[in-house]
């Protein structure tokens, strides 16, 4: 099976790699290029542990062909704190204990990172509605709906 | 295995009819990974056909709209003309999956995946709409409800690809409205559902109508008693009625764990009375 070439941009940096035809993008970033941020939950888009941003798009990397992110632009966690400086996101997520076991942690960043870019401004009805592709069996929810809440109040603020 | 990326119909057409082995059609990809991933299918041929030339827009035309095949469900619900036009076909769409698959699934997915509870489906038969096709004989354009005919199965012959979803314009004093029953507040299958079309004339009296109801027999149903349950009245409680009746009457469901025939059979009735009650309102039917 020959591999395809894929030329891509991952956290602003060039990149490019060969995959096989079958391979999900999620695979790729983990197996290939060494960013296990993104994690494999249900591998079938139930769970949103493996969610990356595609092209201004929130997506599950498990359902997308490691073959599809040529010529497009994709975001990881990994390329969410500057450095040492954490993301207000990430920031709040360790204020409010948001996270215990931590698989679905780098999901619902993404996803609440996606949610206050496209609305800064959430109702809480609007935070749970927009992470519920992401489960998580630890929380409870409240602590994640919480940290976002004010993750979006310093976010104005800022 | 191969991955292809044509960037043009008839390439993708060429590529998929001379194809030998198993190819399959990639958009979002929301059902096929999945069942890839489950060893469902093992395609010798993926074709990706998002690169093609206008398939991921919605194009507005003095006719209507063409969504075109690789066209996002987010996209969809994005598009305020679209919504503003059909807001049932648009509803239905925003209900498939999580804002994850949403960024993904496209309704001529949704369509050709040929399950009996696809949530566009119901709202898109309803709506009148026609599936563009391009194939190794040229264009073709049929009416959604022709496109699957079981579940898992459709009607489109070796080398055809569907390019587009066409909606008409809609004409003076129309509204549209998809409901499903799950036993959830979202993300589910639904376990029935409805998609509820109507023109109203200047007395608010129902021109003509449309309803179908999806996860109750082998594909969506096209309910033609419901048609004329509706027609020439008023919206009111005898032809809410009426039509609850004709719609419980026409179901073939199955019994399975999301539901029993008897439940479905009457929750179909519900679902059309309450789907045609906002389409009405959005009619501007008083």
């Amino acid at each position: 099976m020959a591999g395809v070439a894929v030329s891509t941009t991952i956290n602003g940096d060039n990149v490019e790699y060969l995959c096989q035809p079958d391979e999900t993008l999620l695979d790729v970033l983990r197996d290939r290029l060494g960013l296990t941020g993104a994690k494999e939950g249900c591998g079938t888009g139930d769970c949103g542990a493996c969610s990356i941003i595609l092209d201004d798009r929130l997506v599950c990397s498990c359902l997308v062909l490691g073959a599809e992110a040529e010529g497009r632009r994709v975001e990881t966690i990994e390329g969410m704190a500057h450095g040492d400086r954490l993301h207000p996101l990430q920031q709040k997520f360790l204020e409010h204990a948001a996270l215990q076991c931590g698989i679905c942690t780098p999901g619902f960043l993404i996803a609440a990172k996606d949610l206050l870019a496209k609305n800064p401004d959430p109702t809480e009805e609007e935070i749970r509605f927009g992470l519920a592709g992401n489960l998580c069996r630890c929380t409870g929810y409240d602590k994640i709906v919480r940290a976002v809440q004010d993750a979006a109040s310093v976010m104005k603020g800022a | 295995m191969r991955y292809i990326r044509p960037l043009s119909m008839e390439d993708a057409v060429g590529q998929l009819a001379g194809s030998s082995g198993t190819a399959a059609i990639l958009a979002g990809g929301s059902d096929l990974l999945v069942r890839m991933k489950g060893g469902f299918i093992e395609p010798d041929l993926i074709l990706d056909i998002k690169a093609i030339d206008g398939l991921s827009e919605i194009r507005e035309t003095a006719e209507g709209f063409s969504i075109g095949a690789a066209v996002s469900c987010a996209l969809m619900g994005e598009s305020a003309a679209l919504k503003g036009e059909w807001p049932g076909v648009v509803e239905a769409a925003k209900l498939i999956g999580s804002k994850q698959v949403q960024g993904r699934c496209t309704i001529t997915g949704n369509l050709c995946n040929a399950s009996p509870a696809a949530d566009s489906v119901p709202a898109l038969v309803a709506a009148g709409a026609m599936a563009l096709i391009a194939g190794p004989a040229g264009r073709r354009t049929v009416a959604v409800e022709a496109v699957p005919t079981g579940p898992g199965k459709t009607s489109l012959a070796k080398g055809e690809i569907i390019e587009a979803i066409l909606l008409d314009r809609r004409a003076p004093r129309s509204g549209d409205a998809y409901l499903r029953f799950i036993p959830r507040t979202e993300m589910d299958i639904a376990v029935v559902s409805a998609g509820v079309n109507l023109t109203l004339d200047e007395q608010g009296v129902v021109k003509s109508a449309r309803v179908a109801l999806g996860a109750v027999a082998p594909t969506v149903l096209l309910v033609e008693e419901a048609t004329e349950a509706l027609i020439g009245r008023k919206l009111d409680e005898a032809a809410l009625e009426r039509l609850a009746k004709v719609c419980s009457g026409a179901c073939r469901p199955i019994d399975d764990k999301r539901g029993t025939v008897e439940f479905r059979r009457k929750v179909a009735g519900v679902l059309a009375r309450r789907a045609a009650t906002t389409a009405y309102a959005r009619a501007g039917g008083k």
